[in-house]
């Protein structure tokens, strides 16, 4: 059974209704300032999914990025626990240790012992996990792409050879023996 | 497609089509010889690659299991992962990077030029430039390298910009686009370069070289190669007197088939090729096949590597066009003033955000890695490839205990830095650095080697059989049916990338089998 932690149709009903910031590149997006981001879960329940989101942002910190990218990791390690009773246990035990540590629950620290606890637990296999994970599914979302002014795939749109390989006009012009022009097509020299 | 019978022993086994495999493939095909090509992976094409890192990674990848020891950092941040090389069929050449410099003088004369160094095995290679010359040249015109035969250079894109500003800066002089087999403009049927930024995913223009789309059809259409794709060899097979006969390999269905051979050539990379040859171990060979000098799997070479990535105030979006098309060639001498024998390379070098996040600071977490992972879109960055020393110690060898999904041994690659190799990488990050600061630069990041692209040495030439694994020519000291076809045969690292070297000797070395076969001695 799938639980959710908030409906998904109210996460898209109001994305619409979302502050729009700009981003470092110049792009748009959404924050979530009425939390309007959900997680399906199969496997944890919603404290340790919510504790779990808690230590992801911890770990890699985006304070431009919302708690719905985040959300995407927790989900990951949820659909593994589903289906790997070790990991199920790793998890629910690691984010025992992550409460238990300084007595308050981990959701409940500042940034500051957030991260005291967690440079404690480095060498804990619940960290790696969990810091693996953020480096995989985070970073892998393009719609977080957008935030660092990565764009992803550009076969689709010809490559960027008229698109702004060369458009950095801060910086002098290399002369045309260390760099010749492009040797075809529009913009081609006779 | 031609095929061949499995007991058919007149073909020649080749085994790996990357590099050395396909284009030795090829060339013996042309002389009318024929070739059975086994590749351990599937078969992709231009359409197939994704421009994706971590799906093409899934793709591409060799993710069988290794393990790693020694004190090089790549063994604690990815102690399953030594190398970042491909199982695929057209091999790693899918994803290569294109640079393609020919190795100097005095590199194929490490020792006479560097002399002893306390811990180093260095040896000069048989063979001299002047030997390879003619070679190279073929080897240039066949994969249409840029600034050799007529080809215009490839234009720089925003990351080579920031390289030449700060390079020329600093007053280096030998500073430009490089020589890369990626087409600048159509050329032997292929497109030109779009910029795509996924050099390392597979080509989705078909503009940079790759065996997987020129060598392979071309030598299936002679009539005189059967490429067989997921095709995984075991063990090489011998007969009393010594001579191979042919290979046990596992098909797509996991069954064994022996394919009998005239000759057999090991092209599988520097992990897998000295692997196979332990693994082929017999009662008549109870070290390895091709291990009277006890050699095989000994001074495995990784190119002395790192990167500088750089943050600036403007924008630079250095995933954009051609990765590597963008070269600093003044350090590559041999200046022993310097503290280290031997020279580097800077080359230009980008990931993408996804595994900018695995790469950049492996391990790292916290406010202070996310700062500079939100520097991205305002990133350069370039990559050393140096001369590294040859170690006795630095060894691909059999795991004790742990086995593959055939049941074999997998590969342990131990590896230790030379006090050499520490001493120019510290130079070249010295150098990375300033380069980035003439370019005004806000901050500068020192980068640890990934998991290895450039793996060499483990079969190595030498001119005495006891001193390496394979002569000039790539034919096993011990045995003169068996060959080896890849980057493990250099003597020595060289500084520069070591594909072209490895298409040169393969077209050398298929005039020498041709030769040699004519004349009956194999």
């Amino acid at each position: 059974m799938t639980k959710m932690i908030l409906d998904r149709r109210r996460f898209l009903a109001r994305t619409g209704q979302a502050m729009l910031v700009f981003g470092a590149s110049g792009t748009v997006m959404f924050t979530d300032a009425e939390r309007s981001w959900a997680m399906a879960l199969d496997r944890l329940d919603a404290p340790t999914a919510e504790t779990l989101l808690r230590m992801c942002r911890a770990l890699y910190p985006h304070d431009a990025l919302g708690d719905m990218y985040y959300a995407v990791v927790v989900e990951a390690l949820d659909s593994e626990a589903a289906g790997d009773p070790a990991t199920a246990t790793l998890i629910s035990e690691g984010v025992g240790r992550l409460d238990a540590a300084l007595g308050v629950p981990f959701a409940a620290l500042s940034p500051g012992s957030q991260t005291e606890v967690l440079t404690l637990m480095q060498a804990d296999p619940f960290f790696q996990k969990v810091r693996g994970a953020v480096v995989f599914h985070f970073y892998n979302n393009p719609l977080v792409w957008r935030h660092f002014g990565y764009e992803g795939a550009s076969f689709e749109q010809g490559g960027y050879v008229w698109r702004g390989f060369q458009d950095a006009g801060w910086l002098i012009e290399p002369d045309a023996e260390a760099s010749p022009p492009v040797a075809y097509g529009e913009g081609a020299q006779p | 497609m031609t095929t061949y019978d499995l007991s058919d022993d007149s073909v020649v086994v080749v085994i790996g089509s990357g590099a050395g495999g396909g284009t030795l493939a090829n060339e013996l095909a042309q002389k009318g010889i024929d070739v059975v090509l086994l590749e351990a992976g599937k078969e992709q094409s231009i359409e197939s690659f994704v421009n994706d890192e971590w799906a093409s990674f899934a793709q591409l990848a060799w993710l069988d299991p290794r393990t790693t020891s020694g004190t090089w950092r790549v063994a604690r941040d990815f102690a399953g992962l030594p190398t970042w090389i491909c199982k695929t069929v057209g091999g790693t050449t899918t994803h290569w990077a294109g640079a393609s410099l020919r190795i100097r003088e005095h590199e194929f004369k490490a020792r006479t030029t560097y002399g002893e160094i306390a811990g180093a095995t260095l040896l000069d290679w048989p063979l001299s430039l002047a030997d390879l010359e003619p070679y190279y040249d073929k080897a240039e015109d066949k994969m249409g390298v840029t600034r050799t035969h007529g080809i215009p250079g490839l234009p720089g894109n925003n990351n080579f910009k920031v390289m030449w500003n700060g390079a020329t800066r600093l007053g280096y002089q030998k500073v430009h686009t490089g020589r890369m087999a990626i087409n600048s403009e159509p050329r032997h049927d292929r497109n030109a370069c779009h910029q795509l930024g996924f050099c390392f995913q597979g080509c989705k223009m078909g503009a940079k070289w790759s065996t997987l789309y020129t060598e392979i059809p071309a030598a299936i259409d002679t009539g005189h190669c059967e490429l067989r794709s997921q095709a995984f060899v075991l063990q090489i097979e011998h007969d009393a007197s010594g001579k191979v006969t042919g290979v046990i390999y596992a098909d797509a269905d996991g069954n064994q088939q022996r394919q009998a051979a005239r000759a057999v050539c090991v092209a599988g990379n520097s992990i897998e090729s000295p692997r196979l040859l332990l693994n082929s171990a017999s009662s008549m060979f109870p070290d390895g096949l091709a291990n009277s000098s006890g050699e095989v799997g000994r001074n495995y070479m990784r190119h002395t590597t790192g990167s500088v990535y750089a943050a600036f105030g403007q924008p630079v979006h250095m995933y954009r066009g051609t990765i590597m098309a963008g070269i600093i060639q003044d350090e590559a001498e041999n200046r022993p003033e310097r503290g280290f024998a031997g020279g580097y390379e800077l080359e230009t070098l980008s990931l993408g955000v996804p595994f900018m996040a695995a790469f950049l600071d492996p391990g790292a977490w916290g406010a202070s890695f996310t700062r500079k992972m939100d520097q991205y879109a305002n990133m350069a960055g370039l990559w050393i490839v140096g001369e590294d020393m040859p170690q006795s110690s630095n060894a691909v060898t059999l795991h004790a205990t742990m086995k593959d999904q055939h049941g074999l041994p997998v590969p342990n690659v131990h590896f230790d830095d030379h006090v050499n190799d520490i001493a120019m990488r510290e130079h070249a990050f010295r150098q990375g650095r300033a380069v980035y600061e003439a370019a005004g630069a806000t901050d500068i990041y020192e980068v640890p080697p990934y998991p290895s692209t450039h793996n060499l040495g483990t079969n190595r030439m030498s001119e005495k059989p006891a001193d390496g694994v394979v002569n000039a020519f790539g034919q096993s000291h011990d045995i003169d049916n068996l060959f080896v076809s890849d980057g493990s045969v250099f003597t020595t690292g060289a500084a520069e990338n070591p594909t072209l070297t490895i298409v040169a000797l393969a077209i050398r070395q298929a005039d020498y089998i041709a030769e040699q076969m004519g004349q009956g001695a194999i």
